[in-house]
């Protein structure tokens, strides 16, 4: 595993080297060098948006592909619960997860099983006294990632807490294993997956050693397929494989997992530029009476990922039928958290400081000076034709070494300008001097 | 000693759109220099809570933040109606803010305490009908 391991990643043929993703990158992660964006891959935090404005579809989602699922003898599918939003009506919970096992799986477990188990044990960590609060949610990857390079004073308010999909992947294993006597090496357990940043979570995890998820299926990659096969399922078919009450299929979309907690003093924000905004807001204490906070990267959660299919407004009133219809969320024994110290994370993040401007504060010192200096002199328009999101970001390139002042179309044409006075100026003198 | 490079914000009176502009954008910078996260939070929260009060009481004023090799000086100066008894204003739940300005969930008398509390260093110089100076120091090392 390289040290950064990124999910999302650039088709250079495709780029045309426009200023979109460079527009809308939270973390100031790229920037167009030659004609062609490139990503800064210590920045990079995985949210996908690049992929999601990109008119000529140049950025993408690394994901696995479904021939590694057939590598493995015993085949499991844990598809988020995003899934059940992809679908009109017709096509239920039921019709869904029994499509999934005539797509070629063994056994389906619903990842909204585990985000009920995962419920149960944030209520219980809620409770502990010592908690700092509002605590904010790690149910979304991009959003621990962006606390980790950009708001460090947070990582002790992350929940500590196994994601739903690692939750998943473990109680499936264990279930093949101990009910059907597999041996683990057997198995396979693959994530359906809305979003970019679980992949990256799969292959380079910050919570734990290794993940107990054998590969990431782009729930884009699975529509066809599974589609044509749940036209062959009656309709009103009753799949034994639904386990997850409402609550669990709620955490789709925003603000559901802060309604399967049940706690009144909560903020739900999805959207990552909308996101750091609330980040901002807690970073200088000025949040009051808010225990909670829901933080997702994408607009209407993960219903909207870059990975899925259906339009997130079109999803929500899919999920929300499929909500109406489940049942009352079973706290009992068995899925409950029993200790929430069980699921605590093995491993911790750490403060990513990327934006530093040197290791050596009175050297970055220097250069801020330069910077701002450098900023004062520049037009100020942010148009991204140097290839930088902002003036001030090109500014911060120059002191940093990576670019040029006159990467600046402004810049130039002034420099232009003054070169070609002065040659008149030279002409001039010399036509004078011949006279 | 003169300062490496400072930086100016206009504060406008009653914006509450952009009252905390100043501190973020201050709060940045230091992260961008590398400075202590939570040095960083001390100084945010302390220039925040200067800044709002020149949107609440001062009818906006300005902020003058120099940095040093060792230090940032924060200086927020209005031309409000001043303070008329600082020791008074400087206790924990005290304020004048107006009905209006408690219903947005501000002025609960915190604002002074909680500057004194992050802040290294804290001067507040102020009299009637002559405005509001609130000088903060911070430390970065």
């Amino acid at each position: 595993m390289t040290k950064y391991f990124h999910s999302v990643t650039l088709e250079k043929d495709k780029c045309r080297g426009c200023t979109n993703c460079i527009k809308h990158c939270p973390t100031e992660a790229i920037r167009v060098r030659n004609g062609k964006a490139t990503i800064i891959k210590e920045r990079c935090i995985d949210c996908g948006e690049c992929i999601k404005v990109c008119p000529y579809h140049a950025k993408k989602a690394v994901t696995d592909s479904f021939e590694l699922v057939q590598e493995y003898p015993y085949k499991i599918a844990i598809p988020a619960p995003s899934q059940y939003g992809q679908f009109g009506r017709d096509y239920s919970r039921d019709r869904i997860l029994q499509g999934l096992l005539e797509i070629g799986f063994d056994w389906v477990l619903e990842v909204s099983k585990a985000a009920e188990i995962v419920t149960d044990a944030t209520k219980q960590m809620l409770k502990s006294p010592e908690l700092k609060k509002p605590v904010i949610s790690s149910a979304c990857p991009a959003v621990v990632r962006l606390v980790q390079v950009r708001f460090p004073t947070l990582i002790p308010n992350l929940v500590k807490i196994e994601s739903p999909m690692e939750l998943a992947a473990r109680i499936a294993k264990n279930t093949a294993i101990r009910d059907k006597g597999i041996a683990k090496e057997d198995i396979g357990v693959f994530f359906i997956s809305p979003c970019a940043a679980k992949v990256t979570s799969v292959k380079a995890p910050y919570e734990k050693k290794e993940s107990s998820v054998n590969g990431v299926l782009s729930m884009k990659d699975i529509h066809i397929r599974l589609l044509e096969k749940m036209k062959n399922i009656p309709a009103d078919i009753e799949s034994p494989l639904v386990c997850s009450g409402y609550s669990g299929v709620g955490w789709a979309r925003s603000g559901g997992e802060s309604y399967a907690l049940g706690n009144e003093q909560y903020l739900a924000v999805h959207g990552i530029h909308n996101v750091i905004k609330v980040l901002e807001e807690i970073v200088a204490d000025r949040l009051e009476g808010v225990e909670f906070v829901e933080a997702l990267s994408c607009t209407e959660g993960c219903l909207g990922g870059p990975l899925t299919v259906v339009n997130p407004f079109v999803a929500r009133p899919n999920l929300k039928w499929e909500i109406k219809r489940a049942k009352e969320t079973d706290f009992s024994r068995e899925n409950s958290a029993k200790d929430y110290q069980d699921l605590l994370w093995t491993e911790d993040v750490e403060y990513k400081p990327i934006l530093k401007l040197d290791n050596d504060m009175l050297k970055a010192m220097k250069k801020m000076q330069q910077l701002e200096a450098i900023n004062e002199e520049m037009p100020g328009l942010d148009c991204g034709a140097c290839g930088a999101p902002s003036c001030r970001a090109l500014a911060e390139d120059i002191v940093r070494g990576l670019a040029c002042e006159t990467d600046c179309v402004f810049k130039l044409r002034e420099k232009v300008s003054s070169l070609a006075d002065q040659i008149k100026a030279l002409v001039q003198n010399t036509k004078r001097r011949n006279e | 000693m003169n300062s490496l490079f400072r930086k100016e914000y206009e504060i406008p009176a009653n914006d509450f759109s952009v009252a905390g502009e100043a501190s973020s954008s201050v709060r940045k910078l230091l992260n961008q220099l590398g400075v202590d996260p939570p040095i960083v939070k001390r100084t945010s929260i302390a220039m925040y809570e200067a800044e709002i009060n020149a949107v609440i009481h001062g009818n906006g004023g300005k902020a003058l933040v120099q940095f040093f090799e060792d230090k940032v000086t924060i200086l927020i100066s209005d031309e409000g109606p001043g303070i008329e008894d600082i020791e008074l204003a400087m206790q924990e739940g005290y304020s004048t803010a107006p009905d209006r300005i408690r219903e947005m969930g501000f002025g609960a008398g915190m604002g002074l305490s909680n500057i004194k509390k992050n802040a290294d260093e804290f001067v507040l110089e102020s009299e009637p009908g002559k405005g509001t100076r609130v000088h903060i120091t911070m430390y970065l090392l």
